[in-house]
């Protein structure tokens, strides 16, 4: 046994990981309580298997690659890194990237990840053709939408709950170069904030950073990116087409006491970003897809300054109808908490594609919390209000929430389920969320 | 005939091997791939060409198979410009200390066969004038542990012969590069207790090969750490060393 946790590095817990290296081997490896894991980089406890948990990064071949569609076949461990840093160069991105790219693709089929672009673009899913899964009843099979559709879109969100992901086709954009055009807008409040994300639907990419630490009429102060793929006209003289991708050169080296992050370091931390980004908002300016779409990915182990005992991220997504009123809220008990969180993140979400899919139109926020004192109580809360407004929890995220939030949250659940059981009918695929939110006790 | 410069890889489907494959093709050369089961090779042939279109050809190769070596270079559609040797066996020290065909796969592994093959290539690549010869040895050669000194002695003879192989070669145009990579996360190290920062992954590797072939230089140590290490390591009297059990 080996002690696994997610990103969020809570909970830690005991699973036996496997490491196969041929497809027949995943069969084989597969058991009562098995579960595929990625890149590790879910927060919670999705990518733990409440027995065993499979290890999938070596299988990290392309199969094919046709530069004329932009159609590509890959196993299920190949990162989002690894795509960008191989095929950018060629002209080709993946359409959907989440706040990492170090997520492998099986990773981003299984949680339906969503970018800066949901609002316009929708989710990871929507660019998956097709997907071989090896089911937990020992069948290896392709789905896709016109095949085995139950099971493509069960499997999309499903959060490797319908089986192991061998490999996937999925569609890459072409792209002119590998340059983001950015605009930055200040936000001195919520409202202002929403305003600006409304009336940039238009725009490609989109997101809001919130200060959460402001209160009273700063409540909801933001920063919002917006972003265009830019045109090779756009560059500098001299620029290349794609920028070098950056070797983290930052790293945090050990976990930091869970006193470095407190109520005066993040309410400074965030004066002073607020304060750098208003300068720079109005005008455009190009920037490297690197720190444009992962700020975060040039700190490594950045999950270390939250301290050993790790930390939550709580991202919920509000119906569009009752939004500004409960994020007011949630916003508001967060700031009078103060131990929030410098990743507070707004963004606009559509329509999700799978059935367990996390968007829906509406917004969804970010928070991120060190796990201590009565931080699971005070999430419950906020649970609370998001179930009442009928919204949910991104599973991919989560490491706490109760069954009856869950089972609020996701209406679908009773067809996922039926799908579920029909891959599986002994329930083998088992993850520590799946016993915690779904399966029978 | 192409300007194109061509990579041989023996032991094409370990981890080194296959991120040195990836690092070669990125950077324009042809590759070969060599190993004991041709057809276990064909998934990475395809991963490189859909990659980065590379030309790319499959050759069985034994390595304990010696009597093979002269028809296995023979057989080759051309000689290529740099042969790398990343095959070895890491086995089982415990076993290898009574079990002696398990003793003598792991010295033939990593001594015998790639050193007897580099031999034969150096002798082609000096006939012609050029060519790179890399060997991917190990910083456990560097002086024998209890833990691991079979392995480790077999890893010394190989870097012996690297180091000779490059003095008498250099006078012919022919450079030889020892790489010696230290804690890698691969097959052969899973399961192993591997000490965090003198850890690196596979691609790592890979690209420090291809760094080596290309700058000229002698011998890698692919962490700067692990130079420290065993130069810390080789300094200790024996009195004192024989005493630890690492």
């Amino acid at each position: 046994m080996t002690l696994v946790s997610g990103w969020g590095r809570f909970p830690v817990v005991d699973s036996d990981v496997l490491r196969p290296r041929s497809f027949a081997a995943v069969g084989e490896a597969v058991s009562a309580g098995t579960v595929a894991r990625g890149s590790g980089r879910a927060y919670g406890d999705a990518a733990i298997g409440s027995v065993r948990t499979v290890a999938m990064t070596g299988f990290d071949r392309v199969r094919s690659f046709d530069p004329a569609t932009g159609r590509i076949r890959l196993e299920a461990g190949v990162l989002l890194s690894d795509l960008i840093d191989t095929f950018g160069p060629r002209g080709f991105l993946p359409f959907v990237v989440p706040g990492t790219r170090f997520v492998s693709v099986g990773g981003a089929i299984a949680a339906d990840v969503h970018g800066k672009n949901h609002h316009g673009e929708g989710g990871f899913g929507r660019y998956v053709e097709s997907l071989l899964l090896r089911t937990g009843q020992g069948d290896v099979i392709e789905a896709s939408r016109e095949q085995n559709a139950d099971a493509f879109f069960a499997t999309v969100g499903g959060m490797g709950l319908t089986g192991i992901i061998l490999e996937a086709t999925i569609r890459l954009r072409r792209v002119e170069t590998g340059w983001i055009r950015e605009r930055v807008i200040s936000a001195s409040d919520l409202d202002a904030a929403m305003r600006a994300l409304e009336a940039s639907n238009s725009a490609t990419y989109s997101v809001a950073w919130i200060d959460c630490v402001a209160r009273g009429r700063d409540l909801g102060r933001s920063l919002i990116y917006l972003g265009e793929h830019a045109g090779r006209g756009e560059l500098a003289e001299g620029a290349d087409a794609f920028p070098a991708g950056r070797k983290s050169g930052l790293s945090v080296p050990v976990d930091l006491p869970s006193m470095a992050l407190n109520r005066t370091s993040v309410r400074a931390f965030n004066e002073l970003y607020y304060r750098m980004g208003a300068r720079r908002a109005g005008g455009s300016h190009v920037v490297s897809l690197y720190p444009y779409f992962f700020p975060l990915d040039s700190i490594g182990d950045w999950n270390r300054i939250y301290g050993k005992r790790g930390f939550l991220q709580h991202q919920c997504v509000i119906p569009e109808a009752g939004a500004r009123a409960v994020l007011g809220e949630i916003l508001d008990r967060v700031a009078r908490r103060g131990d929030a969180s410098f990743l507070a993140v707004l963004k606009k979400l559509g329509q999700g594609d799978g059935i367990l899919s996390f968007p829906l139109p509406g917004y969804t926020l970010a928070l991120d919390f060190p796990v201590k004192g009565d931080i699971l109580n005070f999430l419950d809360e906020i649970d609370r209000v998001v179930v009442d407004a009928g919204g949910r929890l991104y599973l991919a995220k989560d490491a706490r929430q109760s069954r009856a939030t869950f089972e609020a949250g996701y209406p679908a659940l009773s067809r996922f389920k039926a799908i579920r059981k029909s891959l599986d009918p002994a329930g083998v695929i088992r993850s520590k969320l799946s016993q915690r939110l779904f399966d029978e006790v | 005939m192409t300007s194109r410069k061509s990579v041989l890889v023996l032991g094409g489907s370990s981890d080194i091997g296959r991120a040195a494959a990836r690092a070669f093709a990125k950077a324009g050369y042809d590759v070969g791939l060599a190993g004991r089961d041709v057809a276990a090779l064909e998934p990475d042939a395809a991963d490189l060409r859909a990659r980065y279109n590379a030309e790319v050809d499959l050759h069985q190769f034994d390595v304990l198979d010696t009597a093979s070596f002269d028809g296995f270079i023979a057989g080759l559609p051309a000689l290529p410009d740099v042969v790398i040797s990343i095959v070895g066996l890491l086995g089982l020290q415990q076993n290898a200390e009574s079990d002696l065909a398990h003793a003598t796969a792991i010295m033939r592994s990593n001594y015998e066969g790639p050193a007897l093959i580099l031999g034969l290539f150096a002798d082609k690549f000096l006939a012609r004038g050029s060519g790179t010869i890399v060997g991917v040895s190990s910083v456990a050669g560097d002086r024998g542990r209890a833990s691991n000194y079979v392995y480790g002695s077999a890893k010394a003879g190989f870097s012996a012969f690297l180091s000779g192989l490059r003095a008498r070669a250099s006078r012919g145009g022919v450079h030889v590069v020892t790489v010696k990579p230290g804690f890698v996360r691969t097959k052969m190290t899973e399961g192993m207790k591997l000490i965090g920062p003198l850890t690196v992954e596979a691609p790592v590797v890979g690209d420090a090969i291809l760094a080596a072939v290309e700058n000229k230089t002698d011998v890698v140590y692919v962490s700067g750490k692990w130079r420290l290490v065993m130069l810390i390591i080789k300094a200790l009297p024996e009195a004192v060393f024989k005493k630890l059990k690492f």
